[in-house]
């Protein structure tokens, strides 16, 4: 079996990563998803978290917010609404965010918007941190 | 024959009316240019998706999901990319016209427009025109895709409407602009983009599995589909418009040049007559008095 797979990853501004990869790793709606190459069909849903790719010895992180993931045994395609590398990401700014919406959750009036906000904020902090 | 002053005075008028369609043909070049780079820098993303949900679909036998199965009778509802502005040629008119020949009666159709034109043309004639967002066009962003596509796919779960069109203007090439219709929901396998997709690697067919659950992944990628394509035909009808604004303008400006040359010909023409006229009367008046 081939020790790698192809990832495609593309936002609607841009292809965000293409190459290949030996694993990469996903934040899902249910948990965090391993994926080795020869995996079998599947389609997942993205949460706001970290992604991980490792090709050869090097492991990169990303943060990634809402998408799905088509995962085939030879090559994976995310479709992400948005996708950052830790050297974009400003990290002051996410954690403003953070707080801001552990603020808005602590008040009575708080959504699942801010919730989302509190998620994105956090895969932000987790994916700069390196 | 006209005077020199009124031919003088008209020609004016077009030297004036070149300068504005020079400037606006100007303005629509640097803007296609923007327009353009971002409508390509999406298209493999939006490529990537109809791929990908092409053969999610393929590998799916859910044909009894509220977004796939075939629609009840209901009211249709069309999403109308036009642009807030004339003056670009065919443009608006051309994407009007996909609704109004399409399979859209008046009675059972919802329009929502996003850009003024085409409201304002639809209304016209009758038909029944909902939430407006012209603003959209002059900077289409994804979050405003989708909101679009939450209040319109809310309509559908509120079962007001039964199927979702989306009707704009495809960017070929600078000049070449093709006005598009088509179905969004159901998502429909003749959808070209998908069954093209569908044709290819027929042979592999592995069985899809779904993370939580097919239902409840099909939930959620539909609008995401929605959303995207509906931003990637955002992009492009944005650059479609400034295209055919382009082009027209060229066209208004070529033909105003060939205006004043002819003026000018009719001006010197006039202004030699007068001379001679004149210089025929001296003569005349003087062989008189001798």
């Amino acid at each position: 079996m081939a020790s790698t797979f192809h990832l495609t990853i593309i936002t609607p501004e841009r292809t965000f990563f293409e190459g290949d990869v030996s694993f990469s790793e996903f934040t899902t709606e249910e948990g965090r998803v391993g994926i080795y190459p020869g995996h079998e069909a599947l389609t997942l849903m993205l949460a706001p978290g970290v992604l991980l790719i490792r090709s050869g010895n090097e492991d990169r992180k990303a943060a990634m917010h809402k998408g799905f993931a088509e995962i085939l045994p030879d090559r994976v395609t995310v479709l992400a609404q948005i996708a950052e590398w830790p050297e974009e990401i400003d990290r002051n700014r996410a954690e403003e965010d953070r707080i801001k919406a552990e603020r808005a959750l602590q008040e009575d009036g708080s959504s699942a918007k801010d919730e989302i906000r509190l998620r994105r904020a956090i895969a932000r902090i987790e994916a700069s941190k390196g | 024959m006209a005077s020199m002053r009124d031919i003088k005075r008209r020609r004016e008028s077009i030297q004036s009316t070149e300068q504005i369609t020079k400037a606006m043909m100007l303005v629509a070049t640097v803007k296609l240019q923007k327009a353009r780079q971002k409508a390509e820098a999406s298209r493999p993303y939006t490529n990537a998706l109809y791929r990908t949900v092409g053969e999610i679909l393929r590998r799916t036998d859910e044909t009894a999901h509220k977004y796939l199965k075939h629609p009840g009778e209901g009211k249709k509802a069309v999403i109308l990319i036009t642009g807030n502005r004339g003056l670009a040629g065919g443009y608006n008119m051309n994407a009007v016209r996909m609704v109004l020949d399409g399979p859209f009666d008046r009675e059972n159709t919802v329009i929502y427009t996003i850009g003024r034109k085409g409201q304002e043309m639809l209304r016209a004639r009758g038909y029944e025109c909902r939430d407006d967002w012209s603003e959209v066009v002059n900077a289409p962003l994804y979050k405003d895709a989708i909101s679009i596509t939450q209040t319109v796919l809310d309509r559908f779960e509120a079962s007001e409407i039964s199927e979702i069109w989306l009707v704009y203007t495809e960017f070929k090439n600078t000049v070449v602009h093709v006005p598009k219709c088509q179905r969004m929901i159901p998502v429909a396998p003749e959808d070209e983009h998908v069954a093209a997709a569908m044709e290819e690697e027929r042979e592999d067919v592995l069985p899809m599995n779904y993370e939580p659950n097919d239902e409840e992944v099909l939930n959620r990628l539909i609008p995401q589909y929605m959303a995207s394509v509906l931003y990637g035909a955002l992009l492009q009808a944005v650059a479609s418009e400034n295209g055919a604004r382009m082009t027209a303008m060229d066209n208004a400006t070529d033909n105003a040049e060939e205006m004043i040359e002819k003026l000018g010909l009719q001006y010197n023409r006039a202004r030699q007559g007068s001379i001679t006229q004149e210089l025929t009367e001296i003569i005349a008046g003087r062989n008189a008095v001798t």
